[in-house]
């Protein structure tokens, strides 16, 4: 727009009054608007003044008096004079646009909208945004605030040591972060739960889902009779809630009582059952064979819907060709299968790496390892929760949960852009 | 002749993987259903088929003196339909917008959502609980209620603005020509074409809260207003398995509803994954 030279200076002198809001509004002649505008900035200004200034005062200095101030509050009230101020910020880079642009019409001898105009466009453009508002406004404040409400924890020094309203919380930068690096406890658990995490998360996931889409193929063999009644059965660890099963199999597994040392493995010749709850690697087993269990009927269910949908006539093509089954299997039916439930494997690994359920309702992350302030089968979320809710370690759980999102979104960001059907999205 | 063979041995092998699958899949069910009947009160005891089956752990549960069951039936009931009706609605105008409308910021919010979605909301547990507390939302229905209808949002964003995306955009064009407003267009010609959809959206926003345990847990505190999963959680947990069957029977009374729910919508489930999984 620099090259646009005219007689009148409209949009610059719209946009140095809107400095003041509403004012390139009237300027403008647009008196409603102006206004609106107006009166929307004053309020604002006489509303938040008091409480912004209390927030921002708050969220740097957390507080001067111990047992007065309230430090975790006042870090609230700063994130929530934050979001309060951008708000406000977007409305008054609005106001600037919205000047400069009418002030742009007039230069070019167009005339400016009139108040019924503005109040169509209004309803046109606005119609969107009225639509997601609700929506947004809860996300914000249940799923976004609590996120920077975390980040900023991370970098203080809130335990129980230093909780409030008895004792004050400060800033500590990175302290919480070189902690878990340097000392030792922290640096071996943190290695410890992230390595089984992550071998938690490729061998369950990866089980249930070679599991669910073998028992799909093998279940869409056509002669096969009876394939209603299979499916149902099949899906039934889906449609049984989780903790439930969970909590059963808790149950069975149980090292004195349950069944499976009482009455299975007896069958099988193990007269003394098997350490299920008190040892690390025995755990971790059952737990993986109990996750496969629950998560291979939702990727069976998936298949089998993609192999419904295979034409019969590229079957019927490989044989004509003479390919054996093998060949069909691996040239047809899986590049197919893959190519169409891949975004739902992703989720699933990225479902398995936050499995606080299964972990937790199973043994509660157990059994207890000496050297370390973790469980032996604690994943990422399992251990958050621990040092959250038992050891009130909060500044490190914040530090450890900032590591596991960050982990999460860049795996599956970079998963998801390699997907073909990701790249096929309009995103624009 | 050994192409029959042949076919005889895949088909019997088959057979017999299945068979072996479904045992593996039926055995604790039935266990569990088995261990509400029967009559001592320990893991210990129980059998999967019981001497002298009996209904007391049933009758204790719904005997409102003893035990607070039924209060967690009826929370859990009411905070999940709270929660589907809050999220159905939010769901389809937020989708609605992201699939039909090109406005400034859509792009930004889209990938928003896209990341939002992968954090589950409760890894910012911390946060909700000290946030619950200034609010004073802490150990109420609504607190909790909320908090599941947020985390519900970007995921069903996602699934439905896929599924919106394969409804003809020439559909509503031709209505807005007739002069049908905004509104108009989204219910009367969009929604109802989105109804599989919909019940998708519905049904895994009714499942999610009951099935939920780690922040029903932290933000309820008292026994009166527990919902079914920490309910039997505390049940098997306090008591070191000694009141085992009487959580199987609580087990059994939820299991049973939901599966029944659940294979009923199986196959819109599948399509309505499937489709917005390919499309976005």
């Amino acid at each position: 727009m620099e090259g646009l030279t005219t007689a009148t200076h409209h949009r610059r002198n719209a946009t140095l009054l809107s400095i003041i809001p509403g004012f390139g509004q009237f300027y403008n002649k647009q008196f409603i608007k102006g206004m609106v505008f107006l009166i929307l900035a004053a309020s604002f200004a006489i509303v938040f003044s008091e409480f912004l200034g209390l927030g921002y005062w708050g969220i740097v200095t957390l507080g001067e008096i111990p047992g007065l101030d309230n430090s975790v509050f006042l870090l609230i009230d700063g994130i929530i004079a934050l979001i309060i101020t951008i708000m406000g910020l977007c409305v008054y880079a609005f106001n600037l646009y919205d000047a400069y642009q009418n002030g742009k019409k007039r230069d070019l001898g167009e005339s400016v909208n009139s108040v019924r105009q503005q109040y169509h466009n209004l309803i046109n453009n606005g119609f969107p945004y009225l639509m997601i508002s609700p929506g947004f406004f809860l996300l914000i404040f249940v799923v976004i605030f609590p996120i920077l409400f975390v980040i900023l924890l991370a970098f203080t020094n809130y335990d129980l040591y230093h909780s409030p309203p008895g004792n004050l919380v400060d800033w500590v930068g990175f302290q919480n972060f070189i902690d878990i690096y340097k000392l030792d406890i922290w640096r071996k658990t943190f290695f410890a739960v992230l390595a089984w995490t992550i071998v938690w998360t490729f061998g369950a996931t990866t089980f249930q889902v070679a599991l669910g889409i073998f028992l799909a193929i093998l279940v869409n063999q056509k002669d096969l009779k009876g394939k209603a009644m299979i499916r149902t059965i099949m899906i039934l660890p889906w449609a049984v809630p989780s903790f439930i099963t969970i909590l059963i199999f808790s149950g069975m597994f149980n090292e004195s009582f349950g069944v499976i040392n009482k009455s299975i493995l007896p069958l099988l010749g193990l007269e003394s059952g098997l350490p299920w709850m008190t040892n690390e690697l025995w755990t971790r087993l059952a737990l993986i064979m109990i996750q496969t269990w629950l998560g291979f009927p939702f990727i069976f269910a998936m298949t089998t819907g993609v192999l419904q949908s295979i034409p019969d006539e590229l079957y019927e093509a490989a044989n004509v060709d003479g390919a054996s089954i093998m060949q069909k299997f691996f040239s047809i039916t899986l590049p197919l299968v893959l190519y169409a439930t891949a975004p739902i494997i992703i989720t699933q690994y990225t479902f398995n790496f936050n499995n606080f359920n299964v972990i937790f309702l199973f043994n509660g992350g157990g059994p207890a390892i000496p050297s370390q302030n973790a469980g032996g089968t604690d994943i990422l979320i399992s251990w958050i929760y621990r040092l959250t809710m038992t050891s009130a370690q909060y500044g490190k759980a914040a530090a450890v949960t900032m590591i596991l999102s960050i982990i999460v979104i860049s795996v599956a960001l970079w998963q998801f852009k390699r997907t073909k059907s990701f790249q096929e999205e309009d995103m624009m | 002749m050994s192409n029959k063979k042949s076919r005889i041995i895949r088909l019997t092998l088959s057979y017999l993987a299945i068979l072996a699958m479904v045992a593996i899949v039926v055995y604790p069910l039935l266990w569990v259903i088995g261990s509400s009947f029967n009559p001592g009160q320990s893991l210990s005891g129980s059998k999967m088929f019981p001497e002298n089956p009996t209904f007391k752990h049933y009758a204790f549960l719904f005997d409102t003196e003893k035990s607070n069951y039924l209060l967690w039936y009826w929370n859990s009931m009411k905070i999940s339909v709270i929660t589907m009706v809050l999220t159905v609605i939010s769901v389809s105008f937020t989708a609605y917008a992201f699939s039909r409308y090109r406005f400034y910021g859509r792009k930004n919010g889209l990938l928003t959502f896209l990341i939002l979605q992968m954090i589950p909301n409760f890894a910012a547990l911390i946060a909700i609980f000290v946030l619950a507390i200034r609010t004073g939302l802490i150990d109420t229905h609504l607190g909790l209620i909320l908090v599941y209808v947020g985390g519900q949002i970007p995921m069903n964003t996602y699934l439905m603005k896929g599924y919106l995306d394969t409804i003809p955009r020439e559909l509503d064009e031709s209505a807005k020509m007739d002069g049908a407003g905004h509104m108009r267009i989204f219910f009367q010609i969009v929604m109802p074409l989105a109804k599989p959809i919909i019940a998708v959206v519905a049904l895994f926003s009714f499942i999610a809260p009951l099935g939920d345990f780690i922040l029903a847990r932290i933000l309820l505190r008292d026994d009166q207003k527990f919902t079914l999963a920490v309910g039997l959680y505390e049940l098997v947990a306090k008591q070191f398995g000694n009141e085992f069957t009487k959580f199987a029977a609580g087990a059994v009374l939820v299991a049973i509803p939901i599966a029944i729910l659940f294979l009923m919508f199986q196959k819109y489930f599948v399509s309505g994954l499937t489709a917005g999984g390919t499309k976005g």
